[in-house]
């Protein structure tokens, strides 16, 4: 079993460094955006500002398999994350897109979760903890390495999908998961509405689905458990079965955007995608554009000329919300909040970055502000 | 059984916002109440306010200014208006079962009773959430969801009695969170209000909320920064099958190893629970639940799902019991079998309860492979300070809870238990814990916040707090102490729990 020590708390040199840029920037009224592997620079809006990168934050910290707790580095790979885990049979519970050069701390700071989500979580669900740097430039520790804790506000998960809007990452904690002794992928071909449907109802028997996601005329069904458990579980789901690299790699694409979706739409290059979260039971959304479905039902990638506001408010009235994906200049990119939560996010900026050293404009959801980009 | 009367710290936390109202601001904030409110709705006689004056941390005690018992969410918008324009601090509560003194009123302060909204709104068994209201008690969710299949997975031990809206303040866990997570990984959404009484929706069925995820800010918060009137909730679908395993070791450390294995195995099991001797001794004497009275610890691991994921995560965790040395292994066959073995485990504290005066629960979260060390930490402590403890523990996520046995009535016995679980904390700390797993910090665990914290993440939290509720009257006092009294504090000082509903089952 191997065992990683928890470095000595004597100051990191490049810890302190970061510190020193974040204190120089609020000195100077200057905006840093913060970057990691650059994976992500599509998506949202171009942030303004001069860079600071964590790619000088490497490592796994502690790793303790028997804890199903892994500290680890904010710039480290993803890739060296993930390899870590799969060599000690386990996995990070909410399956992130794997980019190339995505880093754990891009992962928790984009909050995007894959196929696994609907069923295990998502990023903030398996967060324990965060040490970062907020906008004084100060070192904070929220959350820890355990998995119960109720001490102080929950400062540690407001950090997934924050964008870095709070502060600089520099090491989390994540609970992780076993890999499943056994994985079975099965294809069913049906419409979205009828998908709809039979994701849902399945997801409410104790069958171990782990995800479920539907695009080009096919409904795709992923069980993982013990192979006894899964095996039993076949007879109930139907359909045909996929073999373990094609489903592999199926679910893999699925966490960054359905594949088949991509290659199915003719002008995919010029029309704009949308990434909705609505209620898992929503009614398919393809008289408004091209559909895919994933998270059982909870998001809908949408290819559509249809104009911002009328996706906005197609997403709002199912009680969900819009974000701007692939080919889609629609700013801000991420769903305007109501005025209520927009002045609760602009309270906490106010507080938490006095001097907006982070307001770099990646994270626009809470403001008129935002200057549109010229492009994404 | 219990007993209360012997300890009573009348010590009020400390609240730097709000001075004790003048009768002169007494009487108009009361009439404004009355105009708001159905008759049977506000409380203000000395006589009505008694049952209100703590919640389950009965050695503090305080009656509010008054006690508004609102019917519908548009009720609690106004009282939270009145409270707002006359300065005045509210506290809400829920079924008042919590165990850190989170709902205990302050004298200038008005309690808000979220018992009567106790509303399922819906149920939607094909998108599987439930929408209720704060004061729907959390077995009656998945009471209510049963006929469909469904379930409300997390569940306190006080779930008979506890509020889904209490759950949310507190983030509370359950024996099967190791498995089916925690109320902030099954809460989806919640509307309520702002101290001032502006409307909040935040988070709901859609996935991931557009914006910072305010929902967990909400999940926890201890009633601090919104007073929720409505949660949506997400509901699993009920295992067919459970087993559990009893296995008892020789040690501690072995037990201990075998929790490691289990995981190690690739097992998340639906339940992993540990009693130390002591524990076992009382529990067994109590109910009889067939625990080896020799053994030095006692492991119970439960399967839940489908007949053969059962059937062969059972096989495994003997498996592993048995290579980590357990000397008496015994699985359930039955429901009633698997009830039997765990009605030692929840009858631990009231066992404990039989065979001494009285009691402090510690509730410390350390990391697992820790357990070995910390224990044996307990009972060096346990001689220094002169007094006997009963260890139960949630093995599974690291969630410990030593019951430091004492007897109020001999002089110097409270402050010794108070020392020895200060200790406790102290050594939690130490070995990478925290200082609550899921009891809360409330009034309780003050103090211990300074020690898990330091002086920049506790300013955090207050600007937090005043982002929500920029006038403080929101349960002020509670959840973080200020700079000053930690500053003021020479050593961590921690007041242990007593239960003030000794008939509600305690794990």
């Amino acid at each position: 079993m191997t065992h990683y020590e928890p470095e000595g708390r004597t100051p990191d040199p490049e810890e302190a460094r970061l510190v020193d840029e974040v204190r120089a920037a609020g000195t100077e009224g200057r905006v840093l955006h913060i970057r990691g592997g650059s994976s992500k620079d599509g998506l949202g809006g171009t942030p303004r500002g001069s860079g600071l990168s964590t790619l000088g934050l490497k490592g796994i910290v502690d790793y303790d398999p028997a804890e199903l707790v892994v500290t680890v580095r904010a710039g480290t790979p993803l890739a060296d994350l993930q390899a870590e885990l799969a060599a000690h049979g386990q996995m990070l519970p909410f399956e992130p897109p794997a980019w190339p050069d995505a880093t754990v701390g891009g992962t928790v700071a984009s909050g995007l979760s894959g196929p696994r989500r609907a069923f295990s979580g998502s990023v903030r669900d398996a967060l324990l903890g965060v040490r970062l740097i907020d906008g004084r430039g100060q070192l904070l520790q929220f959350g820890g390495q355990v998995m119960k804790n109720v001490a102080g506000f929950d400062l540690f998960r407001l950090q997934a999908g924050a964008w870095g809007r709070l502060g600089v990452l520099l090491e989390v904690s994540f609970r992780v998961l076993p890999r499943p002794q056994s994985e079975l992928t099965r294809v069913l071909q049906m419409d979205a509405d009828q998908a709809i449907a039979h994701m849902n109802q399945l997801a409410g028997t104790p069958v171990p689905l782990s995800a479920a996601a539907w695009f080009g005329g096919l409904l795709h069904l992923r069980l993982s458990g013990s192979a006894a458990g899964v095996q039993a579980a076949l007879s109930g789901v139907g359909g045909e079965p996929l073999d373990p690299l094609s489903a592999e790699r199926l679910w893999a694409d699925c966490a960054a955007q359905p594949p088949g979706f991509a290659e199915t739409a003719a002008a995919a290059e010029s029309v704009p995608l949308w990434r909705l979260a609505v209620p898992a039971a929503t009614r398919s959304l393809a008289a408004e554009g091209e559909e895919a479905i994933d998270w059982c039902g909870g998001l809908r990638w949408l290819r559509t000329h249809a104009p911002a506001e009328a996706v906005r408010a197609l997403a709002t009235s199912l009680g969900g919300h819009a974000t701007a994906w692939q080919n889609n200049l629609a700013r801000p990119a991420m769903h305007p909040l109501d005025p209520v939560r927009q002045a609760l996010h602009r309270r906490l900026f106010d507080t938490l970055d006095p001097d907006g050293v982070f307001d770099s404009g990646r994270f626009d959801a809470d403001a008129a502000a935002v200057v549109a980009p010229a492009g994404a | 059984m219990l007993r209360h009367n012997g300890v009573m710290h009348t010590q009020a936390p400390s609240r730097p916002h709000a001075a004790a109202p003048q009768p002169a601001h007494r009487a108009p904030l009361l009439a404004a109440l009355a105009a708001a409110l159905p008759a049977d709705a506000l409380l203000t006689q000395p006589e009505q306010l008694g049952p209100y004056e703590c919640d389950g941390l009965s050695m503090y005690r305080q009656p509010p200014l008054a006690v508004a018992l609102p019917y519908a969410a548009a009720q609690v918008q106004a009282v939270l208006r009145i409270c707002h324009a006359h300065n005045t601090p509210v506290v809400p509560r829920g079924a008042g079962t919590g165990l850190a003194g989170g709902a205990l009123p302050s004298a200038d302060a008005v309690l808000l009773s979220l018992a009567r909204l106790k509303r399922i709104a819906r149920i939607d068994a094909l998108a599987r959430v439930a929408v209720v209201e704060p004061g729907v008690r959390n077995a009656a969710i998945s009471e209510a969801a049963a006929g469909y299949g469904l379930y409300y997975a997390p569940d306190p031990s006080s779930q008979i009695a506890c509020s889904i809206g209490g759950n949310v303040a507190e983030n509370s866990g359950g024996v099967h969170c190791l498995k089916y997570g925690l109320t902030v990984h099954n809460v989806l959404g919640v509307r309520g209000f702002l101290a001032d009484g502006t409307p909040v929706s935040i988070g709901g069925e859609a996935p991931d909320d557009s914006g910072l995820d305010l929902l967990a800010l909400m999940m926890g918060s201890e009633g601090l920064l919104a007073v929720v009137t409505e949660v949506t909730v997400r509901l699993l679908p009920r295992p067919r099958h459970a087993q559990v395993v009893m296995a008892a070791f020789a040690t501690v450390e072995d037990a201990g190893d075998a929790v490691a294995g289990i995981i190690g195995e690739g097992i998340i099991p639906a339940g992993l629970e540990m009693m130390d001797a002591l524990a076992t001794r009382a529990v067994e004497d109590f109910v009889h639940a067939g625990y080896p009275l020799d053994a030095g610890a006692i492991l119970l691991a439960e399967s839940d799902g489908t007949l053969e994921e059962v059937a062969d995560e059972i096989a495994r965790i003997e498996a592993v019991c048995r290579r980590h040395g357990a000397v008496s292994l015994a699985t359930s066959q039955s429901e009633a079998e698997r009830l039997k073995l765990w009605a030692g485990r929840k009858a631990a504290f009231p066992a404990v309860g039989r065979i001494t005066p009285d009691y402090y629960c510690m509730d410390g979260t350390i990391p697992k492979k820790r357990l070995s060390a910390v224990l044996r930490r307990i009972a060096e402590l346990s001689e220094q300070h002169g007094l006997a403890c009963a260890n139960v523990f949630h093995a599974g996520d690291g969630n410990l809870h030593p019951l430091i046995f004492f007897d109020a009535n001999q002089p110097g016995d409270v402050e010794r238990a108070e020392a020895f679980g200060l200790d406790i904390l102290r050594a939690c700390v130490e070995a990478g814990g925290v200082i609550t797993g899921e009891h809360g910090v409330g009034v309780e665990k003050l103090d211990a916040m300074c020690v898990q914290f330091a002086a920049p993440e506790l300013s955090t939290f207050h600007a937090v707090k005043a982002a929500f509720d920029p006038a403080g009257l929101l349960n002020p006092g509670k959840a973080v102490p200020t700079l000053h009294r930690c500053a003021e504090m020479g050593g961590m000082h921690v007041h242990g729990g007593k239960l003030l509903h000794p008939d509600l089952p305690r794990f």
